[in-house]
């Protein structure tokens, strides 16, 4: 344990170039190459059972072009389309931006906010279904939004799921307050391991507040920010749960997303085919955005 | 010297208005964050304070007229329309939620050992690939899942579920393993290796423990997953095998629903996520501290 320590001590593992081993340093042979394959093999099983069969079945039931052709026929498609751009777009960028400032916050070290980061995270440890849930009965005629309205400003607030642009906004809404703690601890976790001395220096320069955050902290974290940026789209084309939830994707179908009209599809109208069609006309906009997030990965293990 | 000290004077009170600033500032920013954060909680405890069963219905009221316990006592009994499977259900989740748990950090972590510290050969193609998860997110492949459960022999079984989640867990677990472990040196791998340990030696000794706050984060990540999940567990499992949170999700529009209980199911579910973040988080903050200590 204390050999740890001092290994530990000795080499920071907060240095900027993580450790490399020498190319060549050492062939894995005899008993070690087959430990290693031991090791890879659960997750290289569960790969090709989990992700590539189901892949390529997704590919296959949703391969006859007809169905894409009766998909853009669908009135009810290309609204769809506009939302799922809007409900990522707004929704992704908007909790990022703000996740990467109230992780700023949260750096300060007081006891008060401390305490306040146990409370903050609680949206992401309250399960997605009922935190939508309890949204969409306080978004009811005289819920409690209604009620804090009317109670706080003498607003009579409108039925908020009787209206496309506003029942998509608080989806949009619903989904930053569930997902925007978890970001805030990525961001925070990697800030607090900027070395202090990077700040010092700044302050010396005289770079304090929103300049030190733009010249000094912002450019640090950009390439953390694009990479947890792409994920959290790739996560968020799928978000499945928050507008089934909350708006139900209605009023009448007009605030679905993909994946609940891929849903819609499949189990309420018995027509999987099509479901699969629907979700996967998404592919060439999700390809770049991995392919990306690949490239950004390799050079971030680098940069990190 | 008084020049100097009379020069000083102006700046010093600048500092402190800065400070008094910046102090309102955040305590203004923390009501905010208090509030955001706490109204939809406060919510369901308003409706699970209601007295009545059914009939959902609302007042504008910002606390409850008559609060009383009934659902709580309605859901603890089982007695509660729908919440019959209650307590079986509550089982469900947390046996689908910590294997989950359990078999992600334990294949991510046998993986991305083998990769980035074994440095076997083309297994960053595996590491790589394994993002490839998220090019079709998980919401879109329930209907292939459906129907290859179906041929596995794995229809209503929590087994569908748990695969599911490790399946969309385990990408993430090994980035932020990768990522972390790159940041602890090879020295001890290496000084191991000398004496004579084996793979797995190094594995449990060395790795496991050096690596413990990016596998407690990597562990909440996948309980939280699974916790969080409504289709897979909606989609995959019948009444009986399904977990709290599908009940609640399948019922969300039924005025009729008994409401105040349904809530009480949701105040009772967030408990164990509670629970395991506070036991884990000492292992996260002890990890970040030693990055302070260390610089």
């Amino acid at each position: 344990m204390s050999s740890m320590q001092q290994v530990l001590a000795a080499g920071p593992p907060v240095s900027v170039n993580g450790p490399r081993r020498p190319r060549g340093y050492r062939q894995l042979r005899g008993a070690d190459f087959r430990w290693a394959i031991a090791f890879v093999l659960p997750y290289a099983a569960v790969f090709v059972v989990f992700v590539v069969y189901p892949f390529g079945y997704a590919l296959w039931i949703a391969s006859k072009p007809s169905l894409y052709a009766e998909l853009v026929a669908d009135r009810s498609y290309l609204p769809t389309v506009v939302n799922t751009l809007l409900f990522v777009g707004l929704g992704v960028n908007i909790k990022m931006f703000l996740a990467l400032l109230l992780s700023g916050f949260f750096m300060r070290r007081r006891r008060w906010i401390r305490a306040l980061l146990g409370v903050y995270v609680l949206p992401w440890v309250i399960a997605a279904a009922q935190a939508c849930v309890s949204f969409h009965w306080m978004l009811q005629d005289q819920g409690l939004v209604d009620g804090l309205l009317s109670g706080l400003f003498g607003i009579y607030g409108p039925i908020w799921f009787n209206d496309r642009w506003l029942a998509l906004g608080w989806n949009i809404i619903v989904y930053i307050w569930k997902w925007m703690p978890f970001w805030t601890v990525i961001f925070l976790a990697v800030r607090i391991k900027i070395p202090r001395d990077i700040h010092d220096a700044a302050e010396v320069d005289g770079a304090t507040g929103a300049r030190r955050f733009i010249h000094v902290t912002f450019p640090l974290l950009a390439n953390l920010y694009l990479v947890c940026t792409l994920l959290s789209t790739l996560w968020t084309v799928g978000d499945f749960t928050t507008v089934y939830l909350v708006s139900g994707g209605g009023p009448g179908g007009s605030t679905d997303v993909l994946a609940t009209l891929g849903f819609h599809y499949a189990f309420d109208t018995a027509r999987p085919a099509l479901g699969v069609a629907a979700v996967l006309s998404a592919l060439p906009v999700l390809i770049p955005v991995v392919i990306l997030l690949m490239r950004r990965l390799q050079a971030s293990e680098v940069e990190l | 010297m008084s020049t100097a000290l009379a020069l000083r004077q102006p700046v010093r009170r600048r500092y402190r208005l800065r400070g008094i600033l910046t102090e309102t500032g955040s305590i203004f920013l923390g009501v905010v964050i208090l509030i955001w954060s706490l109204v939809p909680v406060y919510n369901m405890l308003l409706i699970a304070l209601d007295p009545e069963e059914g009939e959902i219905e609302f007042d504008g009221n910002l606390w409850p007229p008559e609060p009383s316990l009934e659902g709580f006592r309605a859901v603890v009994t089982q007695e509660a329309r729908y919440l019959e499977h209650f307590w079986h259900q509550f089982g469900n989740s947390l046996y689908i939620g910590l294997l989950t748990m359990v078999l992600t950090v334990l294949i991510g972590s046998l993986a991305s050992f083998a990769v980035s510290r074994m440095q076997l050969s083309k297994g960053s193609l595996l590491t790589n690939a394994a993002l490839l998860t998220y090019a079709i997110p998980a919401s879109f492949l329930i209907v292939p899942y459906f129907r290859i459960m179906h041929s596995y022999g794995l229809s209503d079984n929590v087994w569908s579920v748990i695969a599911a989640q490790v399946t969309f867990a385990t990408p993430f677990a090994i980035l932020i393993l990768q990522l972390y472990g790159s940041l602890v040196p090879f020295e001890l791998d290496d000084a191991a290796r000398v004496d004579g340990a084996s793979a797995p030696q190094v594995y449990l000794r060395i790795y496991l423990p050096l690596m413990t706050p990016a596998l407690a984060v990597v562990a909440i990540y996948a309980l939280l997953l699974a916790w969080n999940d409504y289709l897979y567990a909606a989609v995959l499992l019948a009444v009986r095998n399904m977990t709290v949170a599908v009940t609640q999700g399948q019922l969300f529009s039924d005025t009729d629903a008994p409401w105040n209980a349904m809530m009480v199911a949701g105040i009772i579910y967030v408990l164990p996520p509670i629970a395991v973040l506070f036991t884990l988080r000492r292992y996260v903050v002890a990890g970040l501290a030693m990055a302070y200590v260390t610089e």
